[in-house]
């Protein structure tokens, strides 16, 4: 095709989208963000499918079968995850101002200015060959589309200079006018967010659109192109995945370096951490981006085999998705997918750049510049200017970015296997996996295990991943992959400390993560963390406990004028940002002075400079907002004891609060319990009133008969003397039957109190039984009472009181005798058995009987009392209470049985010293 | 001269009955006894009384019950009833004139005051 028209129509593409991004610029200022909606925000995810994905994929499948779909199948596999780790990523970065992969882990450990040059450092060496792989891929396309080279392209590439320079000119342009005109990194990129997720789809049509016309174009279908490639044993083999020769361990390290890639590259973490707008909107992208990357893959089998079917050998398989429609005849479409894998270029170009660049700017350069002396001299228009050059800064990345990439091309990249060089930067950013997942969850790390790892890490990486490319082009000797490193075979690249067997992507995975993982868990364990870095644990594994950006403990001693906070804000926030942040802090915290009012005394309060310091790390990262803060305002970082002073002030405040609750729960448990005992207290109180009452109501009875008859005595001295003698015999009754009571009253009383003891031996039953019966023999006699008594010999011998347990029984005969008739029909049984503890003796009566709801009542002394009107049938009404006292005494059990007009058999049992049965 | 006045003494305590029998005999009364409140009721269904005196515990129908049965009775119109009981809280005493007494006088009490009491009552009656 035309030269001039492709230069054309690429440069018409990337204005097109420059048009669009402005466009949702303009509409996001006005408050009608095009961007803020799940489905754009999973489409810039996409960024993740590079020219690599576009043509390389063919490619690889053209030789290795399935084994491309690894790469994609991880950040799949990571989707469910991602609601855990990334949410908790997004979460930070928006808390805590972070820009970058480098401010992440920076602010992480310490906010170490070191570290963040580190990682920086580790990420642009790593990704810059990945940038230049995409220049190339360009450049190739173009020269391939205008028939100015032909050949290879991805591979052993000899593509004109001049093509790649131009491209690189161009994305520089473009990534600077995209991505770099405000300072404030947090501030999202809409506009490039917006034309990011447009070229993805751009890329998806287009590569559909270069599928399709394969598949059923130059096909006549799935099937004929699977059945043509299953006729031909070389491509047959690539069927299965056995076949490909891809091993298990190769599978295992493409998922793990892929689900690495998909959170830790600077692009992706650029697009999904840094220009997320909402966290919902990852709901819907977890499903949406993995959607994508299935559908991208649909028809990339199809193509490799039908390049390989149609143009065999003499195609360089990474082009066939160009060279295809190419040699049909078909340039517009040609044109349609060169403008496709010109999407993914740029896009990936664009982002990574700017994702660099900011790095670069805030680690490599801020913190040198902070400590420079005008930075002490405390002058506002000095912070003005240091925003400048922030932005400036920024601007001079991008631009030595894609110089290195374009160099690394130039230098090197027509000499090297440019194939794995993707891997490889998955490989170089996983160095982070082990800190960014430990400082998640792990709050033990420290800035020196978290240096000592990612550099082992990175040391490793590129002794076992980058050396040996480079003895391919004869910068090395090759002497190094067999003999290792200075002759000594342990430190061979491809077989570290004598490891054979796995592929070297594997291998150099392996021995990296190994080392990098050792040493910062092991070097993270060898000092407690210092303040500043518990204070940053804290606030990065329990985020989610913060609600917003200014809590959290501050970290300040109050001291800093208030004036020069504002001026320093100003200088790279601008005087909107700055009083519009400012705002925000008052609303938050009415308590504090207002800082953007102007009173030239007024003393930065601790939270106030917090939030500056977070607001600054926007702009400049982390660790140099940190360093800017403390040397510039003047404010003196809080040294390690506050800190701790601090912290255990909080963990007192925390322990008070959960004592608080303890006590006040068992203060609810106490006030329960109270209200508890005093309705027993209440209860008894009752009972007492009761009680009192039942016995001088009992008392009055025979009070009654004594008062009444003495009366009638004194006020009739000429009665009958054998009326007289009854008279006076009924009184001396009368006194015996009050005495009883009264002694009873006591008795009662003392088993209530717990006062009475037992003045306990061996006590004979039969005997006692004997006696029993003796006293009550009158009794029986006079109502004619039949009795049987039931002793079997051998009875053995029971402990207990005999006067007690005689009392017992006297009282349940005189109960028994009671409540027969005295018409000669009364019967009464006595009956003892022994078991093999306990010893039971039955007193059963044919008598009136009592009411099974009474069952319980009668051994209460206050049956009488509630039954007030209702007299039981005979006798005091404690005999009962009192019985049970004593038997309880023994540890013994009393119970009746009875049915109204049925007779009663009360029991009771008494447990037996075990083995001290009485022998025969 | 008026017929004699006709006494009931309700009372499951033997010795009091004995007492009060006694008592009503010597100034010349007519007496019945009930020894529980089944028989209370019977004897008031069959002859007038009147004077009731009456006990409030007993073994199946209690006095006041008694009286109110009582109070419903044509035959009885006139009669005073006077409950003799041991209970002597305020409450039993207010619960016997709700059921229809002339009057509630507490265990132990003095015979001599019973009597005026009576003679009073008969009095008025008459």
């Amino acid at each position: 095709m035309n030269t001039l028209l492709v230069i054309c129509f690429s440069f018409g593409y990337l204005a097109l989208l420059f048009g669009v991004a402005y466009a949702a610029e303009r509409r996001s200022a006005a408050r009608r963000s095009l961007v803020s909606n799940p489905y754009v925000y999973a489409l810039s995810m996409a960024v993740y499918c590079t020219a690599w994905t576009y043509y390389g994929s063919v490619g690889r499948a053209a030789y290795f079968g399935l084994e491309f779909i690894g790469i994609y199948l991880g950040p799949t596999l990571m989707a469910p995850v991602a609601w855990l780790v990334l949410r908790k990523i997004i979460r930070i970065c928006h808390v805590q101002r972070l820009t970058s992969i480098a401010d992440f882990i920076s602010a992480r450990y310490g906010k170490s200015a070191a570290l963040g040059a580190l990682v920086t450092v580790v990420c642009v060496l790593g990704v810059v060959p990945y940038i230049s792989l995409q220049i190339k891929a360009i450049a190739a396309s173009f020269d391939i589309l205008t028939g100015g080279g032909q050949g290879s392209m991805l591979a052993e590439g000899t593509v004109a200079s001049s093509s790649a320079l131009i491209t690189t000119g161009a994305l520089a342009f473009f990534t600077i006018i995209f991505g770099v005109r405000s300072v404030e990194a947090t501030e999202r990129h809409e506009g490039m967010v917006l034309a990011v997720a447009l070229e993805s789809l751009v890329k998806l049509v287009a590569f559909l659109a270069a599928g399709l016309f394969v598949t059923f174009g130059l096909f006549k279908g799935f099937g004929d192109v699977f059945e043509k490639a299953a006729a031909v044993p070389d491509l047959s083999r690539l069927f299965t995945l056995d076949g490909a020769g891809t091993s298990g361990p190769q599978w295992f390290t493409l998922l793990v370096l892929s689900m690495s890639a998909i959170l830790l590259l600077p692009r992706q973490f650029q697009v999904s951490v840094v220009e997320n707008v909402n966290e919902n909107h990852l709901r819907k992208a977890m499903w949406l981006f993995p959607l994508y990357l299935i559908i991208i893959n649909l028809f990339v089998l199809p193509l490799a085999f039908g390049g390989r079917l149609l143009a065999g050998q003499s195609i360089d398989a990474d082009t066939f998705v160009l060279a295809l429609p190419l040699q049909a005849g078909h340039p517009w479409l040609a044109l349609l997918i060169y403008l496709g894998g010109l999407s993914a270029a740029s896009s990936m170009i664009i982002v990574e750049t700017i994702a660099l660049s900011v790095m670069m700017s805030n680690h490599l350069l801020m913190p040198l510049l902070v400590r420079l002396p005008p930075a002490r001299a405390e002058s506002p228009s000095w912070f003005a200017y240091l925003g400048q050059v922030a932005l400036h800064s920024r601007r001079l990345a991008v631009v030595v970015v894609l110089l290195l990439a374009y160099g690394y091309y130039a230098a090197v990249g027509h000499l090297l296997p440019l194939v794995n060089i993707g891997l490889v930067s998955f490989a170089a950013v996983a160095q982070f996996v082990p800190v960014v997942l430990g400082g998640l969850y792990w709050k033990g790390g420290t800035r020196q295990g978290a240096t000592a790892g990612i550099l082992a890490g990175f040391v490793v990486w590129f002794f076992t991943l980058v050396v040996p490319t480079m003895v391919g082009p004869n910068l090395l000797p090759s002497s190094i992959l067999e003999q290792g490193l200075g002759g000594w075979s342990g430190l061979r690249p491809f077989a570290l400390f004598g490891l054979t067997g796995l592929d070297y992507l594997s291998h150099g995975l392996f021995w990296s993560w190994f080392f990098n993982v050792g040493l910062y868990v092991g070097v993270s364990l060898l000092r407690m963390p210092s303040a500043l870095e518990q204070r940053q644990a804290v606030e990065f594994v329990d985020v989610f406990h913060y609600r917003t950006g200014f809590e959290g403990p501050a970290g300040w001693q109050a001291g800093a004028p208030l004036p020069d906070v504002r001026a320093l804000l100003t200088g790279f926030l601008g005087k909107k940002r700055t009083s519009q942040a400012l705002h925000a802090f008052a609303e938050r915290f009415p308590e504090v002075p207002d800082a953007s009012e102007n009173v030239a005394t007024a003393q930065a309060d601790p939270r106030l400079l917090a939030y500056a310091e977070k607001l600054l790390a926007g702009s400049i990262g982390p660790a140099s907002a940190r360093l800017l803060l403390s040397s510039s305002v003047g404010v003196e970082d809080i040294s390690f004891d506050n800190v701790v002073g601090i912290l255990r002030e909080s963990q007192q405040l925390l322990e008070a609060n959960r004592q608080l609750q303890k006590q006040q729960r068992q203060l609810q448990r106490l006030t329960g319990q109270l209200q508890v005992a005093y309705n027993q207290l209440q209860e008894l109180d009752q009972h007492k009133d009761e009680f009192l009452y039942t016995v001088t109501h009992e008392l009055r009875t025979p009070l009654t008969s004594i008062r009444a008859l003495s009366e009638i005595l004194t006020d009739n001295p000429d009665m009958e003397e054998e009326e007289r003698h009854r008279f006076l015999l009924t009184i001396t009754k009368e006194s015996e039957r009050l005495s009883r009571l009264i002694t009873l009253v006591l008795d009662l009383e003392k088993y209530e109190s717990g006062r009475a003891t037992l003045e306990k031996s061996l006590v004979d039953v039969p005997d006692v039984l004997h006696d029993a019966l003796e006293s009550v023999g009158q009794l029986l006699r006079d109502k004619q009472i039949q009795l049987d008594v039931v002793v079997p010999p051998g009875l053995p011998l029971l402990p207990g009181d005999r006067d007690r347990l005689m009392q017992v029984l006297v009282n349940l005969l005189s109960n028994a005798v009671k409540s027969c008739r005295a018409d000669g029909s009364g019967r009464i049984s006595v009956v003892a058995e022994a078991s093999a503890d306990t010893l039971r003796i039955t007193v059963e009566d044919n008598g009136k009987g009592i009411d099974p709801e009474f069952h319980q009542l009668i051994f209460d002394k206050f049956f009488q009392a509630r039954n007030q009107t209702m007299r039981k049938p005979e006798g005091s009404g404690l005999g009962l209470a009192i019985t049970k006292k004593i038997v309880e005494l023994h540890a013994g059990r009393i119970w009746v049985e009875s049915q109204p007009e049925q007779g009663a058999r009360f029991s009771f049992e008494l447990p037996l010293p075990v083995n001290e049965r009485m022998s025969e | 001269m008026p017929t004699t006045p006709h006494i009931l003494i309700v009372d499951d305590e033997p010795n009091i009955v004995m007492s009060l029998e006694f008592l009503m005999r010597k100034n010349g009364y007519r007496v019945s006894i009930a020894r529980n409140g089944t028989e209370a009721l019977e004897a008031i269904k069959q002859s007038p009384f009147d004077v009731v005196l009456l006990d409030v515990m007993m073994p199946d129908v209690d006095g006041y019950e008694v009286c109110r049965q009582l109070r419903q009775l044509p035959g009885q119109s006139h009669t005073r009833v006077i409950f003799l009981s041991a209970k002597s809280k305020e409450a039993d005493i207010q619960k016997g004139y709700d059921a229809g007494a002339d009057l509630y006088i507490p265990k132990p009490f003095s015979t001599r005051q019973l009597m005026t009491t009576i003679k009073e009552l008969i009095g008025t009656n008459v």
